[in-house]
């Protein structure tokens, strides 16, 4: 009978653990729909054609956001075109001539701080080195503070995917005559191709969002500008900037803006994920 | 496509030959001397790459510390101590926001460690094979939301929220027993220490989730087997295998979370109440190292005002790198031993 009752307390407490992560596994799904949902119910209610063709409104009157969805897009562009080279370049060097090197072993702990690292310190960062030499904000500032935050996320990626590039491939191009750097250019490069594009699709959508870095970088910039030289409107930083304005419009605003970068992010990393997991498959 | 390359290369050495044998050897010495250039141009780009993100982490640390002398030369180790933010009489410690930064993060971590490893459990051991990817993307989705709208959801839809229900109904609760009181006391804000904690715990749940399921996933499952084998519940293989097996790997996942959470900036800012105090109830407004930055730089006025700023940066950047370290070191042993 003890034993019974013993067996019976052990199969129940089994059963409530397991209940409980039943339940935690629909908070975290639920609070996924939850924050989508509202995303999707708060800003379908104001989103028109407006917000793509008008500049951003004094408080008050209409207007869209197409100075921020320009000046976003012109920033993290021009971070991962500056980012990604030398990204993929560090991580060349980390899987193809230094594998085993004690540099790589500190690059890749360094590189892995940074991956993590707050990016409102990248933030800082970039206004001592960039901002106050020069003497004012610019949107240069803000691609570069984005393109601090691309390198880390690229590096990891081109490492990871060149070290499962077989081995075979390298032992028989080697064998063919080829110069190394033309083995990793034809042969690596090629066979890692598609799992490099997901680090930068990946690099993409986490800039894409970022806002401390470009808050006291790029700042903001109410009027049109695609000067590099000026501060540069962006979307993050126009819904920080509306979101804590008590007035109505500019909020609603900021609801629109939040979905266009939550959704653009996330169609990112799905689309990233379906790469690698394509790539699992062949 | 590979082939065709290599052929290339076959050929140019093929066609070298066939001419008279001077000029093939001419040729032939220009052409490897030329790849023997680009050779070693490729090798020292990629190093001086490789070398680059190293300087990057250096150029950081001491642009945060230079930017940080003038502040920590006028206060001292007071800066860490004190609760004075007063921007008019250029008076300024860290203290508050320090609590806050930890405050907030702790909150998180309490809730997020047990659920982030109760989903793991519920993926790793009970979900049908084919839900396992769709509910583990859908987790994961969760870190790829931007911090914005953690931030602009926080403040329009969960703090009101939490105002109207969970916080008054702590107040009541709580109201009376002696220590929890000052834990819970005054009017609901909403916004606040607690709110804060509870949106960062939702922001770093899919970090701890998706390393807990790697190293669940990489305990050998004759181990498992063994216990099921013997008699042990679902619980208790978890409990007593998997756990102590993935131990170092959760920690360094957990540890990974916490990084997030003390870093984390836009998201805090929305929903803290930006207030320059230490308050011992949880309900109230605070601040948090990142959030003051974000929200005062741009109008600090002043060398010291800026310079405090840039070393409550310097604070939080030595916070994280710690945290940061202890769990990339976790996550290193943890994949030595999976191999």
């Amino acid at each position: 009978m003890a034993l019974t009752g013993l067996y019976a307390r052990r199969r129940r407490r089994n059963g409530i653990i397991l209940t409980l992560s039943l339940v935690a596994t629909f908070i975290g799904l639920g609070w996924l729909g939850l924050i989508l949902g509202t995303l999707i119910w708060e800003s379908f209610r104001s989103v028109s054609l407006q917000v793509f063709t008008e500049m951003t409104p004094p408080p008050g009157s209409a207007g869209g956001l197409l100075n921020p969805i320009v000046g976003s897009l012109i920033m993290t562009v021009l971070g991962v075109v500056i980012g990604t080279p030398l990204g993929i370049l560090a991580g060349t060097y980390m899987a193809e001539y230094g594998r085993y090197s004690p540099v790589t072993k500190v690059v890749r702990f360094i590189n892995d701080i940074l991956l993590s690292a707050p990016s409102i310190i990248i933030g800082l960062f970039i206004y001592e080195v960039v901002v106050a030499p020069m003497g004012h904000f610019s949107g240069l500032a803000g691609s570069l503070a984005l393109s601090v935050l691309v390198i880390p996320v690229v590096v990891r990626t081109t490492e990871d995917m060149l070290m499962l590039v077989p081995k075979e491939l390298r032992e028989a191009s080697t064998a063919l005559g080829m110069p190394r750097a033309k083995m990793i250019w034809d042969v690596c490069y090629r066979a890692a191709r598609a799992g490099m594009i997901t680090g930068v699709l990946l690099a993409i959508a986490r800039v894409s969002g970022e806002t401390a870095p470009l808050l006291f970088t790029a700042l903001n910039n109410q009027f049109f500008s695609t000067n590099l030289n000026a501060p540069m409107s962006s979307l993050p930083a126009v819904i920080f900037q509306f979101a804590l304005s008590p007035y109505a419009d500019w909020q609603r605003l900021a609801w629109v803006g939040a979905m266009i970068i939550t959704f653009a992010v996330l169609a990112l990393s799905i689309l990233a994920r379906t790469l690698i997991a394509q790539r699992k498959q062949s | 496509m590979q082939a065709d390359r290599g052929r290339a290369v076959a050929d140019l050495v093929l066609t070298d030959t066939s001419t008279s044998s001077h000029q093939a050897w001419v040729s032939r010495a220009k052409a490897l001397s030329r790849l023997q250039i680009s050779d070693k141009a490729f090798f020292q780009l990629t190093r001086g790459a490789a070398i680059f993100v190293l300087v990057l982490l250096g150029a950081i640390i001491v642009s945060l510390i230079i930017g940080a002398v003038p502040a920590l030369q006028k206060f001292g180790f007071g800066f860490l101590v004190s609760e004075r933010w007063n921007p008019v009489t250029e008076n300024f410690g860290a203290l508050a926001p320090i609590y806050g930064t930890v405050v907030t993060s702790l909150i998180a971590m309490i809730i997020a460690v047990p659920l982030g490893l109760l989903i793991t459990l519920f993926l790793t051991e009970i979900c049908p094979t084919w839900l396992r990817s769709p509910i583990g993307i859908a987790i994961e989705l969760l870190a790829g939301i931007p911090s914005i709208i953690y931030g602009i959801w926080g403040l329009f839809v969960f703090a009101p929220f939490l105002q109207r229900t969970l916080q008054p109904f702590l107040i009541s609760v709580f109201g009376e027993i002696p220590v929890l009181s000052t834990l819970f006391a005054g009017p609901p804000y909403g916004i606040g220490v607690l709110t804060s904690g509870l949106i960062l715990a939702i922001m770093v749940l899919p970090f701890i989730t998706s390393i807990s399921r790697d190293v669940f996933e990489a305990v050998p499952p004759m181990l498992k087997e063994a216990a099921y084998g013997l008699g042990f519940t679902t619980w208790e293989v978890v409990r007593y295998v998997v756990l102590p097996y993935a131990r170092v790997g959760v920690i360094g996942g957990v540890m990974l979370g916490l990084g997030r959470a003390l870093g984390e900036t836009m998201a805090v800012t929305f929903v803290i109440g930006n207030a320059h105090k230490v308050s011992s109830s949880l309900l109230a407004p605070g601040t948090t190292i990142s959030a003051t930055i974000a929200n005062e730089f741009t109008e600090a006025v002043g060398d010291i005002y800026t310079s405090s700023l840039i070393a409550l940066g310097l604070l939080l950047f030595c916070i994280t790198f710690i945290v940061l370290a202890i769990a990339r070191y976790m996550l290193m042993r943890i994949e030595r031993r999976i191999g």
